[in-house]
């Protein structure tokens, strides 16, 4: 009888706290503050930036600095934004942490290989987009795998990196293969090194930045998707997202933007960035 | 070879060491905070005060029995809904802290229980009150029985802070992720050193205890 | 919260299927490596005393974490093709091997050597006397103790996530960064985690008292 009192009493204060800690779960975000208003009372605007992808957000180990496009927009940006003076803090994100620290307010915006799609708008806003990628595939050099279609069969495993929307897709074009999620293009580069997977899938950008630093790999399979690139914000920013959009059509007009383009992209195989230059 | 050689650049040591030394700082800040919280859990689960003894009971097992990363993921991304929003840093020691601590409020309260009541009553018969008898003889004491088994905690803590590396703090396996992940080639050379560095930090601790123990015995 | 379980239900079945099946392998096989290397340390030979050693604290430490991706990563590429699951299985069997040679060790030890001697003293072999007289009854005072280490494993193999293991966490990361919706998915993630966990650790703690009494 004892036992049985015991039991229920620790069920009783089981559900309570789960009650309790769903309604934390559900309660609406803080950041209902205006980050625009914020971010000038501070001179900063804090980005969330990948680290470990070559050309759009790379961490330099020898000055602990990230480094890409997408950093070099950020900046400009901020500098539209905020003037001549405005500073551009970093915070590194995975395509996994990105949307909860939006969310929570630890970063103003991402700017990190995110694309647009009507699952993310649902719960972020985007400005206009920045940069059109489409998703392909890197393999082996003399791998049997040429396309997409390729990938298609029980058995084969594909690597992507959990969050991205690369992984979403290649369900839909290759249902029949096996997707593996690694938690960031580091770790997953160094599984299609290991034999993991057949493939590793992502948008071309950062394919052609991993077939640059990795010799014997190859980009195949051409775009099967398009991945435009957006800014994510919260949702009920207005202002910021008008201001941000309005600072990405200045730097699109006065060549800032073809600047760093070429500055990342100016010489990577495969990669005609006449054709991306806006 | 050449790999070694190469892997092992200045550059390369400089950003491990910085790795290192946020895992260092992570562990020494969680160590002490979790030492303190978690005695005095274990006391309190140990004296038996109505209703606050079992809550805490109930709490210290469910944080116990919960992988350290999902307490990771909880204080990284969860504590800004209750308004509170920490930075990368301070929601691991955070994590570690909460984590620790209920291991910690265990192995104490165990202490105490293993230290013979007897020494309660001759204290209270020489005329210390309830708080100051366990305070001055039996928590000392139970400290002292459960060494080993609270080094071994802290030294858990420090391979742990590893886990940290999904929320891409910059400790140092991430740092090594960062350098293997730039050049393949580097892999092993990687893995060997942060292997060798957490290895040098953890056995030299479980030695530091083991003459701990002998001195005190 | 409910919606994350009805929707992502097979992910999450998985999950735990997945995550159970690496803590029971991990759980015969390290108490099998982990009584062997216990057995070497307690050897007359100190050649044997010494190999024990050796092995129990390198495993003991370096973080399981590391282990794991070792095995993910390196011994693919030089050794044998083996998967997430398999990789981040053996290297929570090595990691918690050396935990478990430490508690068999000082159950031997706690074995009083006059069993020994009266065995070997009866005309038993050092291996007979060891495996009839003097392990079975450390097992009986070391099963609390392994009972807690099955825990250990259940919450340690959420480092299978960081090797595409398809354990419980895998699927958490998967159905968190799906459904968008961080907190609630970790959260009956957790749940799972208890509903094994819990239970298993008063069993324990109740085994722990009678085995006392």
């Amino acid at each position: 009888m004892k036992k049985l009192k015991r039991i229920t009493s620790a069920l009783g204060i089981l559900s309570l706290l789960v009650i309790v800690l769903t309604a934390c779960g559900s309660r609406k975000s803080l950041s209902q503050q205006d980050v625009l208003q914020n971010d000038r009372a501070n001179n900063t605007i804090t980005w969330g930036v990948k680290a470990d992808t070559k050309l759009f957000g790379l961490m330099d180990v020898k000055d602990n600095q990230v480094k890409g496009f997408d950093v070099d927009i950020a900046k400009a940006v901020t500098k539209r934004v905020l003037g001549k003076n405005g500073h551009a803090k970093f915070v590194q994100v995975t395509s996994q942490t990105r949307i909860p620290l939006l969310k929570n307010g630890n970063i103003d915006a991402i700017i990190a290989t995110m694309t647009i799609t009507p699952e993310r708008e649902k719960q972020v806003d985007f400005s206009q987009s920045y940069f059109d990628a489409g998703q392909s595939l890197l393999v082996k050099e003399g791998s049997s795998i040429k396309s997409v279609k390729d990938l298609n069969k029980p058995g084969t495993k594909v690597l992507g990196v959990t969050g991205a929307n690369s992984v979403a897709n290649i369900k839909k074009f290759a249902p029949k293969a096996r997707v593996l999620e690694l938690s960031d293009y580091a770790q997953a580069m160094t599984a299609l090194k290991s034999g993991q997977g057949a493939a590793l899938t992502t948008d071309n950008g950062i394919l052609y930045g991993m077939a640059t630093q990795n010799p014997g790999y190859q980009v195949v399979g051409g775009a099967f998707t398009k991945e435009p690139y957006g800014i994510a914000i919260n949702k009920g920013q207005g202002d910021f997202k008008a201001e941000v959009n309005k600072a990405l059509k200045e730097i699109e007009a006065d060549g800032t933007y073809n600047r760093i383009l070429k500055k990342w992209f100016g010489n990577v195989p495969g990669f005609d960035y006449k054709e991306a230059a806006r | 070879m050449q790999n070694f050689i190469q892997a092992y650049s200045w550059v390369n040591i400089r950003f491990l060491l910085e790795g290192l030394w946020v895992t260092v700082e992570v562990s020494v800040v969680s160590i002490i905070a979790s030492f303190i919280i978690g005695s005095i859990l274990g006391v309190l689960r140990y004296v038996k005060i109505k209703y606050l003894s079992a809550v805490i009971g109930f709490v210290v097992d469910m944080v116990r029995n919960l992988p350290l990363i999902l307490i990771i993921f909880f204080t990284y991304f969860g504590l800004p809904h209750l308004g509170f929003k920490p930075g990368i840093l301070f929601a691991t020691i955070l994590a570690m802290t909460i984590f620790e601590s209920a291991m910690l409020a265990e192995i104490v309260r165990s202490g105490i229980l293993a230290v013979d009541y007897g020494q309660m009553e001759g204290a209270r018969a020489n005329g210390m009150t309830y708080v100051q008898a366990l305070w001055h003889i039996i928590f000392p004491q139970a400290i002292k029985k459960t060494i080993p088994t609270i080094v071994s905690q802290f030294i858990s803590l420090i391979k742990d802070t590893s886990l940290a590396t999904i929320i891409v703090l910059p400790e140092l396996l991430n740092h090594a992720q960062i350098i293997y992940g730039q050049n393949t080639a580097y892999i092993i050379p990687m893995f060997v050193m942060i292997a060798l560095m957490y290895f040098v930090i953890c056995y030299a601790l479980s030695v530091l205890s083991r003459i701990l123990d002998k001195k005190l015995a | 919260m409910i919606y994350i379980v009805t929707h992502y239900w097979s992910e999450l079945v998985q999950g735990i299927g997945y995550t159970l099946l690496s803590s029971v392998i991990a759980l015969v096989f390290s108490t099998i490596i982990g009584t062997m290397f216990a057995i070497f340390e307690v050897l007359p030979n100190k050649a044997m005393r010494v190999i024990g050693r050796v092995y129990i604290e390198i495993f003991r430490n370096i973080p399981l974490l590391v282990i794991a991706m070792f095995f993910y990563v390196i011994i693919p590429l030089y050794v044998a093709k083996i998967d997430g699951f398999t990789a981040g299985t053996i290297g929570l069997t090595i990691y918690t091997s050396s935990f478990i040679a430490e508690t068999v060790r000082a159950g031997i030890q706690s074995v009083d050597p006059g069993q020994m001697e009266g065995a070997r003293a009866n005309g038993m072999t050092y291996w007979q006397a060891m495996s009839k007289i003097v392990l079975p009854q450390a097992f009986k005072i070391i099963i609390p103790p392994l009972g807690n280490q099955f825990i250990n494993l259940v919450k340690n193999s959420s480092v299978l996530a960081f090797v595409a293991g398809f354990d419980l966490m895998y699927q958490a990361n998967s159905i968190a960064s799906l459904s968008l919706d961080t907190i609630n998915s970790y959260m009956v993630v957790g749940v799972f985690y208890l509903v094994i966990t819990l239970p298993l650790s008063y069993y324990m703690r109740h085994l722990e008292k009678r085995l006392a009494n």
